[in-house]
């Protein structure tokens, strides 16, 4: 096609982050279009929809300063494409993924297709390889293993960025590898991308970072391809280069926000709040973009951040996030109040890769059953708060109290940890097997005996 | 073969026009790379296509050919053990020839091109028609695959080849046909959107043994029925399909994963092989066909994938198997289903789905049943459909338009999940339409006492439901006696029965036989705990004897000692009981 026109002015309709060129020839889906106001700023766009000699296109930095004359449409030909090279490690990009650190130009190895390629499921490797995190809660309670898709799920204003800050300056695997760290800011604020660029920089490790930065102020529309760009390196460092990659994204929300937007920009129906009908798809299309491949070096463990709207676990952001990550952690503003950092709660979360990932040559052999009577007791405990709350403590037996201590000890200690506290795993079951010890040893059902046995501290007990 | 041109692209929505002559449903290659896609609509000269590859980078003015032949299936030697996309495209294959990532544009044989040893069981000059067995191949250590005469094929079978060993694509047969004289494979293809033909259905008769408690003894599954299992994300669904795909005494099953999780795929292809049938002794991959289409692959390819899926079903149906079909999820379908009908600009219906998805549901799990097929033979298949509704809300149309038409009910509850009470079907809402039908076979095959045991232990969960509400209001030592042992007694049930570890070697699987036993000895703890109620034995020095806390040991027992350790807590209950009752007297 190489005798088609491919530059028009004639554009018909622009509408929110939309606009519609019609007369053009040979348009393909999906395609990457330049874009020059009447006051000559450049923009970019993707070819949404084409019918006949009509094409639809989504503008990333917005439409602002376009007009219906004398703005000119060029089309590229090709779908987005990033330059992916091993010198991208320690370098900061814009949300389009071009480079904003005033560091040269990157010499690139290849040039990907944002969009990626799924991964053949009968080249998957299932992840089983223990993260360490340093956090009891999460490697207690949900552990993490490398190649999951683990979200963190949180609200405005709680630490959800300390805790993936601190889980990305501890995180190892008992084998010692190093993980290298991509991280994809979709409209954060410059404090909190500040935030976490100062705290890779306490790795003394920067040279292991990729950042890719769409800011609060910068083109809402662009958070579309933020995190795509953000995988793309990814999976070339990791499948490409064997490298080991904790990706956080960082804020979910604010991504589903923008496809919201050129949704009701294209007026199609509505799904649940407003989010269009083909969300889980899209989300997924990111989401499994995480995992193992067979016979490869590398993997990709990914931690989106996403802060639910009023808390509620069944807006569609959450929901649909559950339904494809392989569990969840749950920040939880009760916990917070109380002052308790990391403000985890064990109980609605989990790791559901956790039980491939534990156990004896992994983490340790007594892992399921002490993680499993934590959890009892502690939800025994909260049993207890509640009734103490209707009928007084008085009315409590012995054994409840001791419940009731439990659990309250359980967050003070297990819990609660300081930011730059790095717990070894057998810390954290030390402490586990300790805070069992305040309940009689028959309570403790869910632990095979010869474990309680071996690691109960009897003499510690009363 | 006709050729258009490409007009309008809109995700997996492509238009071309010159298209005139081309049918409904019909295959299409579309552009230079041939993308495999079907014709859904048909205005004028203009064909709608859904197109089952990533369709960016195509542009208008490409080319479309129409195949001339609709979206179909291959049907022969070299399912078993296979795994496939939506399009029963080999995974496997498309891994050779691509490497790990799945690019577009690829077409791979359905069936491994090798040779498969042929025995024929009918001679030359019988007259055959269609769904007739000519012959046998052994496919797996579980499967003999019985080689059909195509449906819409009869005739004089002019000759046959001899037992041997044979290509997938050498012709074994010829048949005289009122069109003159047909050559038949090993295989033949069938549309996978056409039901295939039997000649009778019948009325369920036998449970699908599931290995699962909850299910088996509470709400059991009908060989040949439906049941739907709905629920919010992480509440169990795939694992209790994983269960069922493992431990359910079907010869063959075809297990789906519609727009899901590629690990959840990749965790059943390192499983199966390791697990033995409890049945058989053989792994269970040797009587297993994979449908993989995950979240990120084509939307198109996850709304055939069902298809694909039931076709294959009902193809082994035919040979006189009890197949099982597992879709995880149904909700996944019906989403593709809202995207295309979307970018069609159909009228959406209630969430946006299409006025058609009710009928396009009941389509699909009517292809279910039990019938007696074409060769003379029975054979069923069961489908078991996961239901992913938003934010676990019942009331949406996937979820409702399932219930409409499946016959079990497994509702998933979350407030059992959070406290970790698995399989967390909750036993108060959930249903099924065949107790009465399976009654019989519980009865002559394993225990005649099976239905009035489930029947007494659900009763005994309902009341302690209603009592739990009491309790609430006034503590349970407000309670008397009696109802502190239903409530004693129903812990039991919930806790050491319905409960069931998917994931513990023993528990994972629990036999007919034992899952009576195990209701039985729990019931007649509870009325020894009654009686002694009576007397004036408190709840709590009831719960104290040493027999009782073996009850909860039971599900950890395996098969083979089961017998001697009900024995033993019989035994001890008993001695316990009567020392009580002294005791008390004494007092
Ligand atoms: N029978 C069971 N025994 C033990 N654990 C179970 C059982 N069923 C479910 N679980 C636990 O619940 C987790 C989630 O289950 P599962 O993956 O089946 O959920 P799901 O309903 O398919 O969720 P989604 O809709 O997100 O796919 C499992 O990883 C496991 O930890
Ligand atoms: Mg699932």
């Amino acid at each position: 096609m190489a005798d088609v026109q491919r530059e028009y002015s004639s554009v018909r309709e622009i509408s929110g982050p939309i606009i519609i060129v019609e007369g053009v020839e040979g348009v393909s889906y999906s395609e990457v279009v330049e874009i020059t106001t009447p006051d000559n700023t450049k923009k970019h766009g993707q070819v949404l929809e084409v019918d006949g000699d009509v094409a639809i296109i989504q503008v990333f930095e917005g439409t602002s300063g376009t007009s219906t004359s004398g703005t000119r449409v060029r089309f590229t030909g090709r779908t987005l494409h990033l330059p992916v090279s091993e010198d991208m490690l320690g370098r900061v990009f814009n949300g389009m993924g071009e480079p904003i650190d005033d560091c040269p130009e990157i010499i690139p190895e290849e040039e990907r297709d944002i969009n990626g390629l799924p991964i053949n499921p009968s080249a998957r490797e299932y992840p089983r390889d223990f993260i360490q995190t340093g956090i009891s809660a999460i490697d207690g309670m949900n552990t993490l293993v490398r190649g999951q898709k683990l979200p963190i799920f949180s609200g405005s204003g709680m630490p959800h960025n300390e805790i993936a800050a601190q889980i990305t300056r501890q995180a190892k695997v008992l084998t010692g590898e190093e993980f290298g760290i991509v991280f994809a800011a979709m409209g954060i604020t410059y404090e909190e991308a500040n935030f976490f660029k100062e705290n890779f920089k306490k790795t003394g490790a920067l040279e292991k970072v990729v950042m890719f930065l769409n800011l609060a102020d910068d083109p809402a529309i662009e958070r579309i391809i933020t995190p795509r760009v953000a995988l793309t390196a990814a999976e070339y460092l990791a499948f490409e280069k064997g490298m080991h990659l904790l990706v956080i994204l960082t804020d979910m929300t604010n991504y589903c926000e923008a496809l919201r937007e050129i949704s009701a920009a294209r007026e199609e129906v509505p799904g649940r709040r407003g989010y269009p009908g083909y969300m889980y798809t899209d989300l997924a299309s990111i989401y499994e973009r995480a995992g193992r491949i067979e016979g490869v070096k590398g993997s990709i463990t990914q931690m989106p951040i996403l802060t639910m709207p009023d808390d509620d676990m069944n807006h569609p952001i959450p929901d649909l996030s559950g339904y494809i990550t392989e569990g969840q952690i749950i920040v939880s503003r009760d916990l917070q109040r109380k002052g308790i950092y990391p403000p985890i709660d064990v109980s609605p979360s989990l790791s559901r890769l956790m039980k491939d990932g534990i156990g004896k040559g992994r983490t340790r052999e007594d892992h399921d059953g002490l993680q499993n009577q934590l959890f009892g007791a502690y939800a025994k405990g909260k049993e207890m708060r509640d009734l103490v709350a209707v009928v007084g403590e008085d009315a409590l037996s012995e054994l409840d109290k001791r419940y009731l201590t439990f659990s309250e000890e359980f967050e003070k200690k297990f819990i609660r940890q300081k930011k730059d506290e790095n717990r070894s795993i057998e810390e954290t079951f030390e402490l586990g097997w300790k805070l069992l010890a305040m309940l009689p040893e028959e309570e403790l059902k869910r632990v095979d005996q010869k474990y309680i046995d071996k690691y109960y501290p009897r003499t510690k007990s009363e | 073969m006709i050729e258009g041109n490409i007009i309008k692209i809109s995700g997996p929505v492509v238009v071309a026009e010159n298209m005139k002559g081309a049918k409904m449903y019909e295959v299409v290659r579309v552009g230079e790379h041939n993308l495999i896609g079907e014709i859904i609509e048909l205005i004028h000269d203009r064909a709608t296509m859904q197109v089952y590859e990533e369709t960016a980078g195509l542009h208008v003015g490409e080319k479309v050919v129409s195949m001339g032949s609709p979206l179909s299936v291959k049907l022969g030697p070299g399912l078993i053990r296979n795994i496939y996309d939506g399009i029963q495209r080999p995974l496997e294959d498309l891994k050779a020839a691509q490497g790990n990532f799945i690019e577009k544009g690829f077409s791979a044989d359905e069936l491994p091109l090798k040779t498969w040893k042929f025995t024929p069981t009918v001679s030359a000059g019988t007259t055959i028609s269609g769904g007739m067995v000519i012959g046998e191949v052994p496919e797996s250590e579980l499967v003999i695959h019985k080689i059909l005469v195509p449906p819409n094929v009869e005739g004089k079978l002019v000759d046959i080849v001899p037992k041997g060993e044979y290509h997938i694509e050498d012709d074994v047969a010829t048949v005289l046909t009122t069109d003159g004289e047909k050559k038949l494979k090993m295989y033949h293809s069938w549309p996978v959107r056409v039901p295939r033909p039997y000649v009778n259905k019948f009325p369920p008769a036998m449970p699908l043994v599931t290995g699962q408690r909850v299910l088996d003894t509470f709400f059991p599954i009908a060989k040949g029925g439906t049941a739907g299992i709905p629920g919010g994300f992480g509440t169990g669904k795939t694992v209790t399909q994983h269960q069922l795909a493992k431990w359910a005494d079907a010869e063959i099953v075809v297990y789906v994963g519609c727009g899901e999780r590629g690990n959840e795929m990749t965790q059943v292809l390192n499983e199966f092989p390791k697990l033995k049938d409890p049945r058989t002794g053989k792994p269970i991959t040797e009587r297993t066909v994979l449908i993989a289409n995950t979240s990120n692959m084509p939307v198109a390819a996850r709304e055939a994938s069902i298809y694909t899926g039931v076709t294959i079903a009902e193809y082994f149906r035919d040979m006189g198997y009890d197949v099982a079909l597992m879709a995880d999820s149904t909700s996944r379908w019906a989403e593709a289903l809202r995207e295309i009908s979307g970018r069609l600009e159909e009228m959406p219906g209630e969430a946006g789905f299409p006025a058609y998805l009710s009928s396009k549901l009941s389509g699909f799990y009517e292809r279910s049943g039990r019938v007696e097929s074409l060769c003379g033979d029975s054979g069923s298949i069961s489908i078991i459909g996961a239901v992913s509704p938003p934010g676990g809300d019942f009331s949406e149309p996937v979820t409702q338009n399932t219930l409409r038409v499946v016959k079990v009910f497994w509702a998933l509850d979350k407030s059992l999940k959070d406290q970790r009470h698995f399989p967390s079907i909750n036993w108060l809402t959930s249903y099924s339409l065949y107790l009465d039908d399976v009654n019989p076979w519980w009865s002559k095959n394993v225990s005649s006492e099976w239905k009035e045991t489930r029947d007494r232990a659900m009763e005994l969960l309902q009341k302690e439901n209603e009592l739990k509400e009491i309790v609430q209001l006034i503590g349970p030592d407000a309670l008397p006696e009696r109802e502190r042992v239903i409530l004693l007694a129903s812990q039991i049930i919930r806790e050491d029965f319905l409960q069931q570890n998917a994931f513990h070697e023993v528990d994972s699987f629990c036999s007919e036989k034992k899952q009576v036993a195990m209701l039985k000895i729990m019931m007649d703890f509870y009325d020894m705990a009654v009686k002694l109620a009576d007397e004036g034995i408190t709840m709590l020095e009831i719960r104290e004897v040493s027999g009782v806390s073996k009850i909860a040991r039971l599900k950890y027992i395996k098969e083979e000692d089961v017998d001697s350790y009900i024995v033993g807590i019989y035994a001890e209950l008993k001695q316990g009981y009567e020392k009580l009752l002294e005791n008390y007297k004494g007092r």
